[in-house]
């Protein structure tokens, strides 16, 4: 068993999303201080509002400002923030239930010690500095001190009755119509057994394949399994260096960071000793003097583990019929 | 309508890390597993439904690349969820009932090694209000669990004890990841402890369906699917009530659980507060109860994402197969806090 392959591999993008009418209201809102909600079918303040009823699933777009204080419907103490998290000390979790609200938003507590948290307790909003139009220009929650605030009584919930928030317009100057959201999640990647065995094969120069032991066919890059058979691929081969074009195409348009000058050719290349057509780029022959059954041979360039591109090996062409099965 | 059965089951070890692997090279076992205990070879199959997700590999259309193992060329009958493989049989299931299969093979795999699955699972979260602050997993199940707590619905006695349970059954299971006496340990978010918690690992599973005469040629004792339904909640937790899951209970209903008492459950309950919550959804908590929980550990022995909730529907059909259970409950979750529950029901003929 060779050594297992590693190595790095980042995901990572910029989501970039537009909002509809209550989202756009909800977010503009947060940049200027404002919490909203949104009146559902059944008379429930949701917050943060939804675009479509959580029950019925009817458009809703009601919009009614809530309060930056509330209490706490449940929490979790977090000992060991994690990247993206909203604060870098130890926080709590916390479902909140805004003044004016019946359903509660996820955020973070910023509280000394679990010991200072508890369900029920009244907790108010921490702006952000500087404030965008996103999730986090909360900054977190903060408990509310004193005795006045820890017995406020729970908002009226009947439909109509006091203390029912009043209605916004979600209308603002400059109004938020999209967020971006970067996203980073890093992965160690591991290719396996037989991508491994290649890969440690092409350091040394050197292509391998691997042979069903169904079918006998040789595939290259070997993935470990014959999709024809679903059996395991278990001996390896070593096949080329030498091969022929089965195809090919001429590539005229120049991609981002790749410094080879266009038109050139990429093709498929059926190595002697395999039954897949891999694919590769040709150099060292005028674009438009390459073509099927042209005998090429893989360059590598300095210590590269992979073949730079596959030039002309001089031999003649090779007959239609021997690689005709592989194109 | 046509009856359906599992007739077969298969799953690997599950492992922390299975980087000597790759995904195909730990599922073709599997899938040689459940093709030789039915007596079949690939090309007999109709129809192949997998379960998998490409935030798992970091990579997009990951599952062409496990689609060798099966053996896909020439073209075969073929789909994928990009959920648990659960599903994918729901699937097979329905594409069974209508007649246009007589079998059919499904399975589902996850690595959760390459990456942080804690983080990774952030990413199917609302991404306007709650992806950008990423809670992780663990985070939002010890929500739910204080939730319960509060509630007076539980105590952290009481899930240590689920936790302890679980992995005493898992003791002599050959493919657990966490088995035997496993310590609490610390709070990991609180109140959850590490105990709580379920292992992370690497894992694959495969099952096959046939349908009527040819279920019961190819299996002595099939494991008949007599309902299998799925609901799901609203994605906001805060517009949830955490400490209950009326999904849950109703795809029990409408798959025909509450109409005689099951001897078996399978519950996906990756943490020990979801326990909780699933036994008093699917009414478990008689006190005259004599239904055998988790009798394979669950997914507190072993947590493979996108294959544990199918491993729960293998697990209870394996029990009936063997003759261990005439009745049992199956269930499979996905989504943060329970969100999107399934619930089967499979029998044995007496």
């Amino acid at each position: 068993m060779p050594e297992v392959l590693t190595a790095p591999l980042v995901v990572e993008f910029p989501f970039t999303r537009s909002l509809g009418p209550v989202q756009s209201a909800f977010l503009t809102g947060l940049r200027e201080r404002t919490v909203l909600g949104v009146t559902a079918s059944d008379g429930r303040v949701v917050v943060p509002p939804v675009e479509y009823d959580p029950v019925t699933a009817e458009e809703i777009r009601d919009l009614v400002e809530v309060g930056t204080s509330g209490t706490v419907t449940t929490w979790a103490w977090n000992p060991s923030p994690r990247r993206g998290q909203p604060l870098t000390t130890p926080f709590a979790w916390v479902l909140v239930r805004l003044d004016g609200a019946d359903t509660a938003l996820l955020h973070a507590l910023d509280a000394p010690g679990p010991d200072a948290v508890r369900t029920g307790m009244r907790v108010r909003v921490r702006w952000a500095p500087e404030r965008t139009g996103a999730i986090t220009d909360i900054a977190c929650f903060e408990p509310v001190d004193g005795a006045a605030e820890e017995s406020r009584p729970a908002p009226d919930d009947s439909a109509g009755g006091v203390g029912r928030p009043a209605p916004h317009s979600g209308e603002f100057t400059d109004p938020v119509t999209g967020i971006t959201t970067p996203a980073r999640l890093d992965y160690t990647y591991a290719p396996g057994r037989a991508q491994s065995r290649y890969l440690g094969a092409l350091a040394d120069h050197r292509i391998v394949g691997e042979r069903c032991p169904s079918c006998r066919k040789v595939y290259v890059p070997p993935r470990g399994a014959c999709p024809t058979c679903g059996v395991a691929t278990d001996t390896q081969v070593e096949v080329g260096p030498r091969g022929t074009v089965t195809t090919f195409c001429i590539v005229n348009i120049k991609a981002k960071n790749l410094d080879i000058e266009v038109p050139y050719v990429y093709a498929h290349i059926a190595l002697d000793g395999a039954d897949l057509a891999l694919h590769a780029r040709i150099g060292g022959i005028p674009y438009d003097r390459v073509r099927m059954g042209l005998r090429v041979e893989p360059v590598w360039a300095g210590d590269s583990r992979f073949p730079d591109h596959y030039r002309p090996t001089g031999e003649p062409d090779a007959d239609y019929d021997s690689y005709k099965e592989l194109i | 309508m046509r009856d359906v059965a599992i007739v077969a089951f298969g799953q690997s070890d599950h492992v922390r890390d299975s980087a000597e692997t790759s995904e195909v090279e730990m599922l073709m076992p599997v899938l040689h597993d459940v093709l030789e205990q039915t007596g079949l070879a690939a090309r007999d199959i109709d129809f192949t439904c997998s379960g998998s997700s490409d935030y798992l590999a970091g990579r997009a259309f990951s599952f062409t690349m496990a689609l060798d193992g099966v053996g896909a060329w020439p073209p075969i009958s073929e789909s994928h969820v990009e959920m648990d493989g659960a599903w994918a049989l729901y699937e097979a299931w329905v594409k069974l009932l209508t007649g246009e299969a007589e079998t059919a093979l499904v399975y589902a795999y996850g690595k959760s090694s390459p990456g942080s699955v804690r983080d990774v699972l952030t990413r199917q979260l609302d991404p306007y209000y709650v992806a950008p602050l990423w809670p992780d997993s663990v985070a939002l199940a010890a929500l739910q669990a204080q939730a319960l707590i509060d509630a007076g619905l539980t105590d952290e006695r009481e899930l240590a004890g689920i936790a302890d349970r679980s992995r005493a059954a898992a003791a002599t299971h050959p493919h657990a990841q966490l088995r035997g006496e496993v310590p609490m340990g610390e709070p990991l978010v609180a109140p959850l402890r590490t105990g709580d918690c379920p292992p992370i690992g690497d894992g694959a599973a495969a099952v096959v369906l046939a349908a009527g005469d040819t279920a019961r040629r190819l299996a002595g004792r099939p494991a008949w699917i007599r309902g299998l339904d799925h609901r799901i909640e609203a994605h906001s937790m805060g517009v949830r009530d955490l400490t209950d899951s009326p999904s849950t209970r109703l795809a029990a209903e409408r798959a025909g659980a509450f109409e005689r008492p099951v001897d078996t459950a399978e519950l996906h309950a990756p943490f020990t507060s979801q326990e909780v919550v699933l036994r008093r959804a699917l009414k478990l908590d008689a006190p005259d109860s004599t239904v055998c929980i988790n009798p394979s550990g669950g997914a507190l022995a072993a947590n493979p994402v996108m294959a544990a909730g199918l491993i729960r529907l293998g697990e209870a059909a394996a029990r009936i197969q063997r003759g261990a259970s005439d009745r049992a409950l199956a269930h499979a979750t996905s989504g943060p806090c329970l969100q999107h529950n399934l619930v089967a029901v499979l029998e044995g003929e007496r």
